[in-house]
């Protein structure tokens, strides 16, 4: 394959698709056609930025009335509070419940960039790995230092599992070392990927769309997919959450 | 239609690693599978264990998403 | 290899192939992810969080004191009950021992009524057996006068002569048998 062949002809040869499923994904300057740099303002800004506008008209305006009788939205507010807040008390305990404000942070600004990266012709944030690596290496930086600040060189205690019998605890301790660095890459690629393939099935079928003949298939596959995309949206937003919490358990209470 | 070798062998390799795939839904079957029929023996116990098994969903999840990434690789990077 | 070439290429916007690892997108990135985690964080930890805290332990306090309310007044009402249930119990018995004294008085009028009513009959009914007496033994006599009148004018007529004292004495013995 010739560099050349590599450029616009390249989404006609991958079967004939009408666009290429991966286009959904192209970082573009908001402005003007130039080359993006680190400042640039772009369609991933776009989306972060409506996602920080989704949170404060969620948790902000809504409970501006501060009702004790809750509206519609202000209970979706509250709902989204307990459930966070329970999420952490439950996992890590009562110690952990002043990172709440952290893993709320995390948690909202993903559960709404995903549902707002469900819209047509929207851009996910959260389908990039540059993003979600970000967040998982903060996440797993900020574990192992106040893993190590709580509790010094105790933390190390994560990886001796004493419940074990001697002879395996070596073996044992490599294996939960490989597993703990590993941690960040499955964290973050398990959102972005679960993120970019769901948007891409979407727009390989929304391809099909434009063959009269599989177009009915097409479209009901695509409902199909977006009802359940519309499920992995929040089930990853909780399960990076809930991992999150998980691994702040282990940096709080390393002993098991 | 005409490519090289290397083209080839890297779409064969992303079918071949799109069947990972498949065992992640095995994994994920099994994880709630085995939760269902443990809810449904002790039903008062399952609320406070549906964390647990999206855990164990997530982790047998990252395995198959971690294959469709390498098929997306092979596809597109490679 | 195609891979170098490609690589080289992803700069230009329309390169197929995954724009996830196109690096040269990913400062772009990070500096506005961290921008809207900071704006976001702030967001929250300043004003909403707080807010919607506020907002539950204010209802709880509203709940926890309506449900000691509810407690207090449950057990006033308990207590209503039994006070209730005691005067409904006093006037109960009250009016048992009211119905009974009533009963008994009732009964010794009756009694007494019942006693006077039995002596008046029974003096009535002497009274009545006298005069029905002294009527039969009038009505006797007046019969066998009658019998004798009766009998001396059926004889005279027959055209027998008739002996008062025989026909007086065969009357008499007749009225007998």
């Amino acid at each position: 394959m010739s560099s050349e062949a590599t450029g616009a002809e390249h989404a006609v040869d991958e079967g004939g698709l009408v666009f290429h499923p991966m286009d959904q994904f192209i970082i573009k300057p908001l402005f003007g056609d130039g080359a993006v740099a680190w400042y640039t303002p772009t369609n991933a800004t776009l989306w972060m930025g409506l996602s920080i506008v989704a949170i404060i008209v969620l948790l902000v305006l809504s409970t501006s009335k501060r009702a004790i009788v809750p509206s519609r939205a202000q209970s979706i507010a509250e709902l989204a509070y307990g459930f966070v807040y329970k999420m952490v008390e439950d996992v890590t305990g009562k110690d952990g419940v002043k990172y709440f404000p952290y893993i709320m942070t995390l948690f909202m600004f993903i559960v709404c960039a995903n549902f707002l990266g469900l819209l047509p012709m929207a851009f996910t944030p959260t389908s990039h790995i540059a993003v979600t690596a970000v967040m998982a290496m903060a996440v797993f930086l900020s574990v192992t230092i106040i893993g190590f600040y709580k509790n010094g060189l105790g933390f190390l205690g994560v990886f001796w599992i004493s419940s074990a019998p001697l002879a395996l605890r070596p073996i044992l301790a490599l294996i939960e070392v490989i597993s703990y660095f590993v941690r960040p890459v499955s964290h973050s690629i398990r959102l972005a990927g679960n993120m970019m393939a769901g948007h891409a099935v979407m727009k390989v079928f929304a391809a099909f769309a434009a063959i009269a003949i599989a177009s009915p298939i097409a479209i009901v596959a695509i409902s199909a997919i977006y009802a359940l995309e519309m499920l992995v949206a929040f089930i990853q937003a909780y399960v990076f959450a809930i991992l999150t919490c998980v691994y702040l358990k282990d940096a709080l209470h390393p002993h098991h | 239609m005409e490519g090289d070798v290397v083209q080839m062998g890297a779409y064969i390799g992303a079918g071949l690693a799109c069947t990972g795939m498949g065992g992640a839904a095995i994994g994920i079957g099994h994880v709630v599978g085995n939760y269902l029929s443990g809810a449904l023996r002790n039903p008062s116990a399952a609320g406070g264990q549906t964390a647990t098994m999206f855990i164990g969903i997530a982790f047998s999840e990252a395995l198959g998403i971690f294959s469709f990434l390498v098929a997306l690789l092979l596809m597109f990077a490679v | 290899m195609a891979t170098q070439t490609h690589d080289a290429g992803q700069a230009v916007a329309e390169a197929p192939g995954m724009p996830q690892l196109d690096f040269t997108s990913f400062p772009n990135q990070i500096f506005w992810l961290v921008v809207t985690l900071v704006i976001i964080y702030l967001v929250l930890d300043r004003v909403a969080l707080p807010r919607i805290g506020a907002i539950l332990a204010e209802r709880q306090g509203t709940i926890t004191n309506d449900i000691a309310a509810a407690e207090d007044l449950k057990v006033k009402a308990v207590e209503a009950e039994g006070i209730y249930n005691q005067a409904l119990a006093d006037a109960r018995a009250e009016a048992q021992t009211i119905a009974a004294e009533t009963r008994a008085e009732i009964q010794g009028d009756l009694n007494d009524a019942i006693a006077k009513a039995d002596a008046e009959i029974a003096a009535k009914a002497a009274e009545s057996e006298k005069a029905i007496a002294e009527i039969r033994a009038s009505a006797l006599e007046a019969v066998e006068a009658v019998a004798t009148d009766t009998a001396a004018e059926i004889v005279a007529v027959l055209g027998g002569k008739a002996d008062a004292k025989g026909v007086a004495a065969a009357v008499t013995e007749r009225m007998k048998g």
